[in-house]
């Protein structure tokens, strides 16, 4: 059996949908809770590797998060994948990504894989760094960046197309790799109504939690303890005032107010 | 009794809501203009499941309940017409009959392949002469001398999906019998492969609204169909049909739920914005009374609807739930629709501004599948028995 | 994670990007920044960090820019970019010179290098940082805890830009920030300057990490999409023709902008779909969001009201788009608009100069 673990995170829809407090402060809570798009997008790309050999080939997601995490597992397997792991614990939070990429390879080590995918970064941490610190802490290759996955699940091997800024390289690992995929890697199916029955009625057998306890990783490397980067200030962004009109005497009054405006802003 | 959805069915919503915006929605307006079926639509839906929603597995569907069909329906005419009658249609007129009435070969060779969407299917018992009179059909199946086939001769008009379909059901009379009313035409059900000699296509209906819908007339001359294609029991079509539209009558409850909430939804949006004496129209009390009207209007055909669906999942008649769904979401659409379009003032007459095409779109639900004088005969019929 | 003497890093380095035998801009960026910070630090030696083959080349660029030491990493192995050797090029430089601040450009290639060497320093990275200072941690001192001074705070956005973080890595080091291209300024460049060129390798292990290019391709990318563009510079009816359009491009050619357009324009032919705005168009949320001729229709606004700064110009007060700009300039675009791009043009060459 060919075994693909695809890392997918739950985040706020920062992209779609900020929601603001009455007091113009941010209200995460009331901001809806979905399967980061570039997560999504490995998952769509582990999907296409099952289709092509359905009986050789299992998907399996993993996720590291709150009890209300299983909500993208959830809609993983409706969309194909076969079944979910879900990583929570109360020590494990507050972890930056050394922390994270720890905590999620603790767990890898105690799975089998061939080929783990996640995505590029998440909307929220905007980092980018978990998965090839994944790779790090396993010891596989990393190929960030996918555009394009074609494996070869009976050789075991993958052929990524690796974006960079001025083009991209054809590159090919022996299995087991990590590879970080891009949103723009595909356009991610729906679920089926089928498949949301199938997984909410079985969900106890197909969604298996985990705890420190079934990890393979040290406590001096997991949540806010384990974490090497520490916040020192956070503010969050308000909610837009009502904007100013002028009616400047000149055009050249106008460009001026102009000017000031993009200068205050950093704009130039 | 429980009004919440339980998380299969808020999932399943969310999933068709979400399609419906995102492939569906940025269509409708051209689907209504050019009065194209929207085949590439169909064909999305078919790879995700939709066109077998209520089916079981076994049979290629997606093994869920009447409420999860109902939904979808439902989330496909908030945003297109057009679209959510395809699915209606094709599921609960086409698939349906063959899943209850049909045998295990007819099953296997006609449901799967329309549960999983490769197929799309239609429904064939209105004719010039016989609409809300059933009895008036005049398209005659007669078997053959060996037995081995029917012969067809006739022709359905008004026919949903129609050319774009690939499985007809078509009712037919058999036989002819004396009864104490005089004689009586006996109706069967017959499936009918597109592409079988004789049978060809008429006219192509230009509608007042759901345009993209293919509506066309059926012409059967000198069909032979095999007689394994009979479905369900010769002399049994009349039942047949009924109990057909009964489950019919639901999905196109769905759809006038849909068109009514699509409209509220974008008048709801439109007062908040639409300035006139310097404030917001939604400030006006006017504004505000005649929306809480809808909105109450709109639950209540919610809440028929989906207990006719339930009722659909329990039971084993449905028809008065049926009929009050339809009768009342109908009636409702129409009178939503259209009080919306005037919430919008000029622009409610503008095309690019949708309403109107929905208003346009709901006035069908109170005439296809029985008009509503027809559902009425129904519901004071169990009244009355 | 290892026990590391923190006390024995010093100095900054940076990693000095180069593909195909060219230095990225990031690379002087970064050297900009780096000697900005080496003033507040006691060991104020700035070393560039230059990974690849054939490169020995690039060290005066790299002393021009700043850099006090470039160390040379050469090997066949390191032509293109590949993660894990590269990353043991970078880690092996860590881990024998020890410098307490590491920055990488958070390119393509940095955020893959950046992760993966300092998960095998077992360190700290802070990724796409805007801000850069030395400073205490915690910044305010509590009574309990240590605070530490002179170390690296680095301020990033989060939360899909929502938020505003300042991140320290007070128990471990190197401390490592990746920062993004165009946020740091390069120096004036300095004729004459010669840096310390130390020319080292640590042993590169073929191991079961390396991956093998089977191709190379250099893409110029084409169309720019108007959903990708920090900065839209978006014209209406109001402007008036396609051929006065120009006046925009050149607004947004000076912001390093992307023009778009409302649906009337696509409507009259002036501008191609792809540009377009709105509900029955595409739906933006650049930083800036320039609204030139724009009435404001409640499609066009549906999709650019996410904009964080939205600036309008239009000769008509009663326009609505009035209602959801936070600047609103009342007044005719075709004066205006030259000017401004003219006023920017000058604003920028004395920054630069």
């Amino acid at each position: 059996m060919f075994k693909i673990v695809v890392c997918v995170k739950q985040v706020p829809d920062t992209a779609g949908g900020v929601k603001f407090k009455a007091d113009g402060t941010l209200d995460r809570g009331a901001m809806l809770a979905i399967m980061n798009p570039d997560d999504k997008a490995g998952l769509e790309a582990a999907l296409r590797i099952k289709e092509k050999d359905p009986e050789n080939v299992k998907v399996t997601l993993l996720t590291m998060g709150l009890p209300k995490a299983e909500d993208v597992l959830i809609e993983g397997i409706a969309m194909g994948a076969d079944d979910a792991l879900l990583v929570t614990d109360r020590v494990l939070g507050g972890a930056d990504t050394w922390a994270t990429s720890s905590t999620i390879a603790g767990a890898l080590k105690n799975m089998e894989y061939d080929l783990i995918i996640t995505g590029r970064q998440a909307i929220d941490g905007d980092t980018a760094q978990v998965g090839p610190q994944i790779a790090e802490h396993l010891a596989i290759p990393t190929i960030s960046y996918a555009k394009e996955i074609n494996c070869d699940t009976v050789n075991k091997t993958v052929e990524v197309k690796r974006i960079f800024d001025d083009g991209y390289m054809m590159v090919k690992a022996q299995l087991p790799a990590l590879v970080t995929c891009l949103a723009e890697l595909n356009e991610p199916r729906y679920m089926t109504p089928g498949r949301i029955f199938y997984a909410l009625d079985h969900k106890d057998e197909l969604i298996t939690v985990w705890g420190r306890a079934n990890l393979d990783v040290d406590d001096s490397n997991i949540g806010l303890k384990g974490s090497p980067t520490k916040i020192a200030k956070a503010s969050d962004k308000v909610a837009k005032g009502k904007g100013t009109t002028v009616t400047p005497e000149s055009p050249t009054d106008a460009a001026d107010y102009i000017l000031n405006v993009l200068t205050d802003k950093h704009v130039i | 009794m429980d009004f919440q959805l339980d998380k299969k069915h808020t999932m399943a919503q969310s999933l068709f809501k979400d399609f419906a915006e995102k492939e569906v929605k940025p269509l409708a307006i051209d689907t209504d203009e050019t009065e194209e079926f929207p085949r590439v639509t169909v064909d999305k839906m078919a790879k995700n499941g939709f066109l077998g929603i209520a089916i079981p597995e076994q049979y290629g569907g997606q093994g869920c309940d009447p409420l999860t069909y109902v939904m979808c329906v439902e989330e496909l005419a908030k945003v297109c017409g057009t679209t959510s009658v395809i699915v209606s249609a094709h599921s609960s007129l086409c698939c349906d009959p063959i899943l209850h009435y049909g045998t295990e070969e007819q099953k296997q060779k006609y449901l799967v392949p329309l549960a999983k969407g490769e197929k799309l299917g239609a429904f064939g018992l209105t004719e010039p002469g016989a609409g809300t009179d059933a009895q008036g059909v005049q398209t005659k199946a007669v078997l053959s001398e060996d037995g081995k086939e029917w012969i067809l001769n006739g022709s359905k008009c008004f026919i949903t999906n129609g050319k774009e379909a690939d499985v007809y059901i078509i009712i037919a009379y058999t036989d002819v019998v004396e009864t104490k009313r005089g004689k009586q035409k006996k109706f069967t059900a017959f499936i009918v492969e597109k592409g079988t000699e004789g049978f060809t296509f008429g006219t192509k209906e230009h509608k007042m609204g759901i345009r993209g819908s293919a509506t066309y007339e059926l012409i059967f001359q000198d069909c032979h169909i095999p007689v394994e294609n009979q479905l369900g029991p010769r002399g049994k079509g009349f039942p047949i049909a009924m109990g057909t539209l009964d489950g019919g009558r639901i999905g196109i409850a769905a759809q006038a739920l849909g068109l009514a909430e699509g409209a509220l939804d974008r008048t709801i949006a439109y007062v908040k914005e639409r300035k006139q004496f310097g404030r917001s129209i939604s400030a006006f009390q006017n504004t505000q009374f005649q929306l809480a009207n809808l909105a109450t209007e709109v639950e209540a055909a919610k809440l028929l609807v989906y207990r006719a669906a339930e009722a659909k999942r329990t039971k084993d008649r449905f028809s008065v739930e049926a009929a009050q769904a339809k009768l009342f979401a109908a009636e409702t659409a129409m009178n939503v629709t259209t009080k919306c379009v005037q919430l919008l003032g000029g622009y409610g007459y503008i095309r690019e501004y949708e309403v109107e095409r929905m208003m346009r779109d709901a006035k069908i639900t109170e005439i296809y599948e029985g008009t509503s004088e027809v559902q009425r005969m129904v519901i004071s019929g169990d009244l009355l028995k | 994670m290892i026990e590391k003497n923190l006390e024995e890093y010093k100095g900054i380095a940076i990693y000095a990007q180069q593909v195909d035998g060219k230095l990225s801009n990031i690379a002087l960026e970064l050297l900009g920044k780096a000697r900005e910070l080496a003033n507040d630090l006691d060991d104020k030696t700035v070393t560039a960090v230059l990974i690849g083959e054939n490169v020995g080349g690039l060290t005066d660029e790299l002393a021009k820019y700043g850099a006090d030491r470039v160390v040379v990493i050469d090997d066949p192995e390191l032509k293109d970019y590949r993660t894990e050797p590269y990353t043991q090029a970078l880690a092996g430089y860590i881990n024998e010179f020890k410098p307490e601040i590491v920055l990488v450009g958070a390119t393509a290639i940095g955020r893959d290098l950046g992760p993966r060497t300092s998960a095998r320093v077992e360190t700290g990275l802070t990724a796409d940082c805007t801000v850069l200072e030395i400073g205490d941690f915690p910044l305010v001192a509590a009574p309990g805890t240590e605070q530490k001074h002179k170390q690296l705070l680095m301020t990033r956005p989060a939360f899909g830009g929502n938020t505003i973080a300042t991140i320290a890595c007070p128990d471990h080091r190197p401390q490592m920030a990746t920062v993004r291209p165009g946020v740091m300024q390069k120096i004036a460049p300095i004729a004459d300057a010669k840096a310390e060129v130390v020319n080292w390798k640590p042993a590169l292990d073929k191991n079961n990490c390396y991956v093998e290019i089977e191709k190379v391709v250099k893409e110029v990318s084409n169309v720019a999409d108007i959903a990708e563009a920090k900065i839209l510079v978006s014209g209406g009816r109001g402007v008036g023709s396609a051929e006065n359009f120009k006046l925009l491009d050149d607004l947004a050619e000076v912001l390093h902008g992307t023009v778009s357009c409302s649906r009337a324009v696509v409507d009259n032919g002036w501008k191609p779909k792809e540009l377009q705005v709105g509900q029955t168009g595409k739906t933006v949320r650049p930083h800036v969001y320039f609204a030139i001729g724009i009435s404001g229709a409640i499609q066009h606004v549906a999709g650019m009201e996410e904009s964080d700064i939205i600036i309008a110009i239009n000769k008509d007060e009663t326009a609505p788009i009035f209602d959801v700009a936070d600047y609103g300039i009342v007044g005719d675009l075709n004066k205006i608009v030259p000017l401004l791009t003219d006023k920017i043009k000058t604003a920028l060459a004395s920054k630069n100069a």
